[in-house]
């Protein structure tokens, strides 16, 4: 079933190096709004059970290449997309592939937190399975502490699940977020932008949360902050007016880039 | 340069003076009326009002529970009807604003908002009243389901609309299909202000009179059967206005006083509800 495809030289080296798998293969990936074009042919691999930062200057297609990884991307009307992605094999673009699967596998947290105004921080939790039929209340209180843990949250909140979800802090509604997609048990993490909207220590707190996670799942995360990318990546990703313009190992993207442009990006002359 | 100052001085104080009284002149109906029903209506209401049946022609006493119940009953069904319609409705068009069939119904439904209540009142007449060749309350209780209805829908669909998309991605984004998202999330999101939509849609359904003149047309007598005819407080406060007697004109006056105080009081409800939605926000 897995497909070969065109070696990107240093991740490729670093993964046979390690002996990792790479997770999500993207080939040749277009998008567009309308007749915008935002991706122009993008090709990379995602590894297992690593960070993966995407940065770049705003409008670069960061944000699209993400929603296009949980096919999040077509739910704007007049949204496009033209290649190929591959998750463990499988293309989540073929004809009878049903979004709504994909996305179960394919967890995603916003820019802004988003919790469910209505629901308590326990429902918020719960909601993915709950809505998608799960009733046993010893697995979903199982499930709900487990996830919460798995954010650092739960010692902040266990007391007050049934208080809702919108009366924690901007942080801790963030990492509600967080165990909210991971209690659907997701294989990827895609993060937007998760911390643009926090304070500095909150932000610290989802990076190392994000390094943390990466043990047990894959973690794209997606910043316009490059020493976060820096200290929170293990690859990064560098997009420049929808093209992939360098990837590869975090460290040697940041200490010796190959493309001058990243170089000029890194060191803050543009963007 | 002095001039123009006084003057541009005194323009302000004479619109402010203007505005003030205009405003003034908007609130006074209200509280004139309000106070008018309280002095006239108050003498009337006691015990017996709010429990007896309406007593014979020309004997003082009796009171207007059958009316009070009658009205309920026939809110109560006007809601069964076009509460779940005009919610799914406005679902629909808040969620396919660009679709030909959403552009129809709102434009239906504004037409519908401007239609006279006596109209809705025919409708219902030759639709139930005429086919079943009696007055029923189910005939009322459609006649002001189809004034309902509009209001309903409206509201609805301004309420699904302010729930942030936000929201809406983030249970796409945990694999939720797209038509549980609607039902377990935006519409919860939106519930509170559609309740409040639904209460400002009773309060005025229920002091019509003229659609229930030739459907429920009124009851002297307790019935909760809803294919017979039935009571409604507009209703009996419009035939005791227009009898020649003394005390049912008194009554007429206190079922005046009830009724305001329950479209008052809902709208009150609603306001506070809409004003609660906004909060955790």
């Amino acid at each position: 079933m897995k497909q070969v495809i065109e070696p990107i030289e240093g991740v490729r080296k670093a993964v046979t190096e390690m002996e990792q798998r790479a997770q999500i293969q993207i080939r040749d990936l277009h998008a567009w709004f309308d007749t915008h074009h935002v991706l122009r042919g993008i090709t990379l691999e995602i590894v297992e059970h690593k960070v993966t930062a995407i940065i770049g200057p705003s409008g670069c297609g960061k944000t699209t290449f993400l929603r296009c990884l949980n096919r999040m991307h077509e739910l704007v009307p007049g949204a496009r997309v033209k290649g190929q992605i591959l998750i463990d094999g499988q293309d989540i673009y073929a004809p009878g592939v049903d979004p709504v699967f994909i996305r179960r596998r394919i967890g995603m947290v916003f820019q802004k937190p988003n919790p469910f105004p209505t629901m308590s921080i326990y429902d918020n939790v719960a909601a993915g399975l709950k809505l998608a039929g799960e009733r046993n209340r010893r697995k979903l209180d199982e499930i709900v502490e487990r996830a919460l843990r798995q954010a650092a949250l739960w010692d902040e909140v266990k007391d007050r699940l049934h208080k809702p979800g919108t009366s924690l802090s901007g942080g801790q509604q963030q990492r509600l977020c967080i165990a909210r997609a991971l209690a659907v048990e997701p294989q990827v993490l895609l993060m937007d932008e998760p911390a643009s909207a926090l304070d500095p220590a909150s932000t610290l707190r989802i990076e190392e949360l994000a390094r943390e996670l990466a043990k047990e799942i894959t973690i794209v995360i997606v910043t316009h902050n490059m020493q976060q990318a820096a200290r929170v990546s293990d690859f990064t990703a560098f997009l420049l007016e929808g093209e992939l313009v360098e990837y590869g190992p975090t460290d040697q993207i940041f200490t010796k880039p190959k493309d001058p442009r990243t170089e000029d990006y890194i060191t803050g002359r543009f963007g | 340069m002095d001039l123009r100052y006084y003057r541009r001085k005194w323009t302000d104080a004479a619109m402010t003076a203007v505005t003030l009284l205009c405003t003034a002149i908007v609130l006074a109906p209200l509280f004139l009326i309000l106070l008018f029903l309280v002095k006239t209506g108050i003498s009337a209401i006691n015990w017996d009002f709010f429990t007896k049946l309406p007593g014979p022609a020309g004997e003082p006493g009796g009171g207007m529970a059958n009316a009070m119940v009658g009205t309920l009953i026939l809110v109560t069904l006007a809601g069964l009807m076009g509460v779940p319609l005009g919610v799914f409705a406005g679902l629909y068009v808040a969620e396919h604003p660009k679709a030909r069939l959403a552009a129809v119904a709102r434009f239906t439904a504004d037409v519908l908002n401007g239609v006279p209540s006596i109209v809705a009142g025919l409708f219902a007449y030759v639709v139930i009243v005429l086919p079943m060749r009696h007055f029923s309350a189910l005939s009322g209780g459609l006649a002001l389901a189809v004034l309902l209805l509009p209001i309903v829908l409206r509201t609805t669909e301004e309420m699904v609309r302010l729930v942030p998309q936000s929201i809406r991605e983030a249970a796409l984004a945990l694999g939720i299909p797209w038509w549980r998202m609607t039902l377990r999330v935006t519409l919860p999101t939106a519930a509170a202000g559609i309740t409040t939509g639904i209460m400002v849609g009773v309060a005025r359904i229920a002091g019509e009179t003229a659609p229930l003149l030739f459907t429920a047309f009124g009851n002297r007598f307790w019935n909760w059967n809803p294919l017979q005819p039935i009571a409604a407080l507009p209703l009996q406060i419009f035939s005791y206005a227009i009898s020649p007697f003394e005390d049912w004109h008194r009554q007429a006056w206190a079922g005046a006083l009830v009724l305001v105080t329950i479209v008052l009081g809902l709208n009150i409800i609603a306001r506070y509800a809409a004003t609660r939605q906004t909060k955790p926000q």
